[in-house]
């Protein structure tokens, strides 16, 4: 049997590929659990503000599992949704009551209008048609408009990672790497040299995605456009020089393929694709050391909330802290190909 | 020539990975204008040596001195023309924009850089494939452009590994002229070879196996001493087999 002979060699190639195998076996049980988590949570219960609201319709808030802030006014209550301490506000109106929601999440925005819609049953009238109006979005906000920002900085991330990390990689596996330092070329400047050279390339592509995605596809853009550049261009920065970071971590293309799942994957779990409010809550904290998460952060406030530099700021401040740690880092591994 | 200060000197340089000895308490000197020979089976530690030379890397133990300057040194890298064993060049891009690359790097500009890449290809025969992208090369041709690209910066000292692998022999007839060329010009040259017969044309030899050093000397005094005939049983008398 001849075919037994090609059997036994892949089986002998696999055991010794622990790293294939381990990625055959646990990424998929660390990714389906990761589902189950995200899916399988309870339902979303959301945070209301009240303004003067009787005491029983409050009671039976509550008891619908709603979490109950107590605001003295609408200025206050307003401030509170634009922070998102809360996702709806309501407060007794002339005719009906008033709901006030944020807005920038569909799937958010549905569990305020079900409870109300539930309370309504118990409650009669007052209550069975509140006067809705959004913060941001409206009711005719698609699902497309709230991922869109998300997916951009997605495929930004994912892209410039697995390209810039596969390039780096060949550069060592080749012998150029060796080569190039062999010249009087300072690490530093070898690493400059990569980030100058694929930020031309993520340059267009952050220009030609968001492009597109605004005005091709016309997603919800209430924001300004030079703001959408700006966290793109930072965030394929971010995946650049991790991708060459962990590209030292890689023998073959395989192998850097196989980050995907470990790396990029989790990322997209946790960065706002999902409503994170009903995972546990050590899952949601690494969402902080995870880059994906201040882009996608960024590009939600400038798109679908319309926000400017205060808000994204910090998101910003974080993806240059990154970029700037992960070069540093890239400095520091071509170490171990030539000391000085 | 012998009584100046040597080019290369190498003290008492180990190297190990782990517990496992690469290169043990290996000493010699490369001489002004002579073209030094390491001679030495694959995974004797030729290459390993080569790039503590070079400063590529660093040695565990001992002290490695290029124009009398403790390696590795940055600035000491623009005076040595290295060609790795192997062919490091971008495949994607012409044997042009390689040189244009590397010459960048030397910090050769302007027309100083086209005369240069003009003058090396020549020397390696390779002039009218200078716009052919090197995945079109043969084995061959890409030995000689990595060859070329070596020289293009015009180094006090060569340090070539293997440069003569897979090259036609009438090819390596020229380029070991060019060799003593170069020698007769001031250039040291410091190569590796697995190839006993090439190693009669070094100036002086030596002899490398399992990380130790067997040998150095010319070819004629290595193979008199030993009592031999030829330097492959030379090498296996200072290898302490049996000729």
């Amino acid at each position: 049997m001849k075919a037994f002979a090609i059997m036994l060699r892949i089986l002998r190639q696999f055991r010794r590929d622990k790293r294939t195998l381990a990625l055959i076996f646990l990424a998929p049980l660390v990714v389906l659990s990761l589902m189950y988590l995200v899916f399988n949570g309870d339902a979303y219960k959301p945070n209301l503000g009240v303004i003067e609201l009787p005491e029983p319709i409050e009671a039976r808030l509550e008891e619908h599992g709603a979490a109950i802030f107590h605001y003295d006014g609408e200025a206050e209550a307003e401030q509170a949704l634009d922070a998102r301490t809360i996702d709806a506000y309501l407060m007794p109106g002339a005719q009906a009551m008033k709901l006030r929601l944020e807005g920038s999440e569909p799937s958010v925005n549905k569990a305020v209008l079900l409870l109300m819609s539930d309370l309504a049953d118990h409650q009669g009238a007052n209550l069975s048609k509140p006067e809705v109006s959004y913060l941001h979005g409206s009711s005719d906000m698609s699902s497309i408009d709230q991922l869109g920002p998300i997916l951009i900085g997605f495929f930004v991330f994912f892209f410039v990672f697995l390209i810039a990390g596969v390039s780096f990689l060949r550069e060592r596996t080749t012998g150029t790497l060796e080569r190039l330092l062999s010249t009087p070329l300072k690490r530093s400047e070898l690493v400059a040299g990569y980030i100058g050279g694929f930020g031309m390339f993520t340059m267009i592509q952050a220009l030609l995605i968001s492009w597109f995605c605004i005005q091709i596809l016309d997603i919800m853009m209430n924001g300004a456009f030079g703001y959408v550049l700006l966290v793109t261009l930072l965030l394929s920065m971010t995946a650049l020089t991790l991708g060459t970071l962990l590209s030292a971590f890689a023998n073959n293309e395989l192998q850097m393929i196989q980050f995907i799942p470990l790396i990029i994957v989790p990322q997209l779990f946790l960065s706002g694709l999902f409503p994170l409010d009903t995972l546990p809550g050590w899952l949601v904290s690494l969402k902080y050391i995870m880059p994906l998460t201040y882009g996608t952060e960024a590009l939600s406030d400038i798109m679908i909330r319309g926000k400017g530099w205060d808000s994204i700021a910090i998101n910003v401040v974080v993806l240059v802290a990154f970029s700037t740690i992960f070069s540093l880092l890239n400095v520091i591994a071509l170490r171990k190909h030539r000391k000085i | 020539m012998n009584n100046s200060a040597p080019i290369v000197q190498a003290s008492h340089v180990s190297k190990s990975f782990g517990k496992k000895t690469i290169l043990d308490d290996i000493s010699l000197s490369v001489l002004p204008a002579e073209t030094f020979g390491l001679l030495g089976p694959s995974g004797s530690g030729k290459t390993t040596l080569v790039k503590l030379l070079t400063g590529i890397d660093e040695g565990s133990k001992g002290e490695v001195k290029v124009f009398g300057t403790v390696m590795p040194k940055l600035s000491m890298m623009q005076k040595i023309g290295y060609m790795a064993q192997s062919d490091a060049l971008y495949n994607e891009l012409s044997a042009l924009e390689n040189m244009q690359l590397f010459a960048s790097l030397y910090g050769i500009k302007g027309p100083v850089r086209k005369k240069r890449i003009h003058e090396v290809m020549d020397i390696v025969a390779l002039g009218p494939h200078l716009n052919k992208r090197v995945d079109q090369y043969s084995g061959g041709m890409k030995r000689r452009l990595s060859l070329a690209i070596a020289l293009l910066h015009e180094p006090p000292l060569l340090v070539l590994d293997e440069p003569t692998v897979g090259i036609d022999p009438l090819l390596r007839q020229s380029i070991w002229n060019e060799l003593k060329a170069l020698n007769a010009k001031g250039t040291t040259i410091l190569l590796t070879t697995h190839v006993m017969d090439e190693a009669n044309k070094c100036d002086r030899l030596g002899m490398i196996r399992d990380g130790k050093l067997l040998g150095v000397g010319t070819p004629e005094a290595l193979i008199e001493l030993a009592g031999q005939q030829t330097i492959e049983e030379a090498f296996i008398y200072y290898g302490g087999g049996q000729a």
